[in-house]
């Protein structure tokens, strides 16, 4: 160890790897349901594509949990985006795909992507 | 490895591991790998969460899921129904952990058992992997050690030590920050810093809790103190009944010097540390300071009497500082975070928290952490859980075999330093060991001195002969041979060993026997002129009776008798053979009618 900012940068590089337990700086958890429903709708690479996207832009105020059947499996694979202090969203016939869309504007910029919600299935 | 969304923390610590915590480990990386869950799961081996008697245990994150006596075949449930479908495995959690309701999931911090807890020394136990630097790294690991070197000189780091008010952890409660300017202020060639790991009282594990959890804690306190003093090699005496706590410190201090973190130049000064591991051979008398050193140095372990101090003539003769693992444990977050941050927590003169092994007839035996100046009351009750079985709490022992009992009357008592002492017990290292309506105090004045005979090093009278004598006595009371005069020659020894003894041991050796003499005056009077044990504890003062007019003549108790010493007609009350009887108490636990005492 030869400087402080060697070892800043080993702690920045973990830092996302334990942020998850230091619930205190946590303001955004996105879940995934997946039950029996969600997993056969293809909700697993949902979720990881969730985790990886999350990793990428280095988000570590964002926890990514998985939950059970929401209760209406035609429109899984569903996911819930929970801001701290905000009405919870609730997104429908999610993919791989849409991800990057919901981590860039809603989870980054603020502004749920209305066409995935549940509200938009009419 | 960059995709983990879910981290399963299971405790790896000594409590755990002994109720088969590998094990679990084991089942949990099969499972995951089984399932092609290894890349999203981690498994992580930690130190103590410190709610043993629950124990083995696990959290998963993110959702902070505390599940108990986890089981080798819990294991499939919780991958399948939490980890692949993430619906919590209600029936495993922590029973804590679930509201009245037995639905709604409390978060972590309000189980009852952390509630009242400020988790300090103990702040990564349980919660990083002590086997990775890196983790420790990440939660703020040898930031401390960096702003040390590189932003502060050796009197500021003194300063902030002297000014947050640390006591030493290890019993006494001296402060840490003279210690450290007195060593500091020793001219000489070489200077060692050492840390005490020696545990040695009976019920006391904190130190081994903080060694296996956290143990770069104790490296990076040790290097700060050696900056500090102007000392460049280190030694952890640590007692070998610890082997969790030696492998993770050696792997720890392996990981170190390969980080650059110990040896030369560390970040980029002048400054140089290495440390190494002594193993204690198992004598209690090698947790005294000077013995310790007498000991490192390979030589039996006896103490030497003081002055001069270690600061001035100490290990290898040269000027030497010697803290207690839990003292260092508090050092780097008292420089990351301020003097006043650590003064903003305790009382008066006893700043910061400690931590208390909580063990005996106690609900939740484990390991607390909380701020000077909690009662005994919070302690026992609020996070203890009290006594199990609905028993009467009698007393609390501190400060192990140097310390003394806190009776009932002092249940409201903020606990700290001075007034542990002011009503005759210590602090100690902080064992608290709890008794309730069936412990007899004699027998645990008894049972101290007991252990204090056989780890006296023989070197001065006092200790070697006066212990023996006083432990001669209390074995006569209890044997219901005690005589008029007793306890007054009781007193009297132990205040002639407490004045001349050479060391700690045998100068706090009698006060088990004084506090207990002092609450519970009584019952050593009771054995000695009554010859009758009010707590029932001691054999040779029981008798076993059985009530005619209860007993139904059912004859279970007759062959249940190891001894056959009960008679009687089938159908008519039976009789106990007093003279013959063992006293095991089989007759009473199996009678159906209620029908046997004890008196």
């Amino acid at each position: 160890m030869k400087s402080l900012a060697e070892l800043q940068a080993i702690r920045n590089r973990m830092m996302d790897r334990v942020n998850m337990r230091k619930d205190d700086n946590i303001d955004t958890r996105v879940v995934v349901g997946m039950a029996t429903c969600g997993i056969a709708a293809g909700a697993r690479p949902v979720m990881l594509e969730f985790v990886e996207e999350l990793k990428k832009r280095g988000l570590e105020n964002v926890t990514v949990a998985q939950t059970g059947c929401i209760g209406m499996c035609r429109l899984e694979p569903m996911v819930e985006v929970y801001v701290k202090d905000q009405e919870k969203v609730t997104y429908v016939h999610m993919t791989p795909e849409k991800v990057a869309r919901v981590v860039n504007d809603h989870i980054v910029n603020g502004r749920p992507v209305e066409e995935y919600t549940i509200g938009a299935q009419g | 490895m960059d995709l983990i969304r879910s981290h399963v923390m299971v405790c790896g610590g000594t409590g755990c591991t002994s109720s088969n915590s590998a094990a679990v480990i084991a089942e949990f990386e099969k499972l995951l790998a089984e399932k092609g869950l290894d890349k999203e799961v981690k498994v992580v081996r930690t130190g103590c969460f410190g709610l043993c008697a629950a124990g083995p245990i696990c959290i998963v994150y993110p959702e902070g899921s505390f599940y108990s006596h986890v089981k080798v075949e819990d294991v499939s449930r919780i991958v399948d129904e939490h980890l692949i479908k993430g619906r919590i495995v209600k029936d495993l959690l922590y029973k804590g952990a679930l509201e009245e309701d037995k639905e709604t999931v409390k978060s972590l911090d309000n189980v009852d058992f952390y509630k009242k807890q400020k988790r300090v020394a103990l702040r990564n136990c349980g919660v990083i992997d002590p086997e990775n630097i890196e983790e420790y790294i990440a939660f703020d690991g040898y930031q401390a050690l960096g702003k040390c070197l590189t932003e502060m000189t050796r009197e500021e780091v003194i300063d902030v030590i002297l000014k947050s008010g640390l006591r030493g952890r290890g019993g006494a409660g001296f402060p840490t920050g003279l210690k450290w300017k007195f060593a500091a202020a020793s001219e000489s060639d070489k200077k060692y810093v050492c840390c005490n790991a020696d545990e040695g009282d009976p019920g006391a594990f904190m130190d081994r809790s903080v060694l296996e959890g956290d143990p770069h804690a104790v490296i990076e306190a040790m290097a700060i103190a050696a900056y500090a003093i102007g000392a460049d090699q280190g030694y952890v005496y640590c007692r070998a009944e610890y082997p969790i706590a030696v492998k993770r410190l050696q792997i720890a201090i392996k990981q170190a010097r390969e980080y650059g973190l110990l040896g030369k130049n560390i970040f980029g000064t002048d400054f140089s540390f290495d440390m190494d591991v002594r193993l204690g051979a198992g004598a209690f008398v090698c947790g005294e300071e000077t013995a310790l050193m007498t000991s490192i140095e390979g030589k039996r372990g006896e103490p030497r009497p003081r002055p001069p101090f270690p600061a001035v003539k100490g290990l290898f003769g040269k000027p030497t500082l010697l803290n207690n693992v839990e003292t260092y444990a508090n050092i780097p977050q008292i420089i990351n975070k301020g003097a006043e941050w650590f003064c903003s927590m305790g009382t008066e003169k006893s700043k910061g928290t400690k931590v208390f092994a909580l063990g005996g007839k106690i609900n939740n035996t484990g390991l607390v952490e909380v701020p000077m100046g909690t009662t005994l009351r919070e302690i026992i009750y609020d996070i203890g859980g009290g006594c199990p079985n609905g028993k009467k709490f009698k007393a609390a022992q501190t400060g192990g075999p140097s310390g003394g009992c806190i009776p009932a009357s002092e249940l409201d008592i903020p606990i700290d330093y001075d007034n542990l002492l002011s009503i005759g017990s210590m602090m100690g290292s902080g064992g608290m060991i709890v008794m309730d309506e069936d412990n007899c105090m004699v027998d645990i004045a008894r049972f101290f001195l007991d252990f204090t005979v056989d780890e006296s090093c023989g070197k001065c009278a006092p200790c070697r002969i006066g212990t023996r004598r006083m432990l001669e006595i209390l074995e006569r009371i209890v044997d219901g041979k005690g005589q008029d005069g007793d306890i007054e020659k009781l007193e009297e020894l132990a205040h002639t060993i407490k004045a001349t003894a050479m060391c700690g041991l045998g100068q706090s050796a009698p006060n088990p026997v004084l506090s207990t003499i002092k609450y519970y005056r009584h019952e050593y009077e009771a054995h000695i002129y009554e010859k009758r044990c009010p707590a029932g504890q001691c054999k040779a003062l029981l008798n076993y009776v059985i009530d005619p007019a209860k007993c139904k003549g059912c004859t279970l108790c007759a062959r249940k008798c190891p001894a056959n010493c009960i008679s009687g007609k089938v159908k008519e009350p039976h009789v106990i053979d007093t003279s013959k009887c063992l006293k095991c108490g089989a007759c009473m636990d199996n009678c159906k009618f209620g029908a046997i005492s004890k008196g």
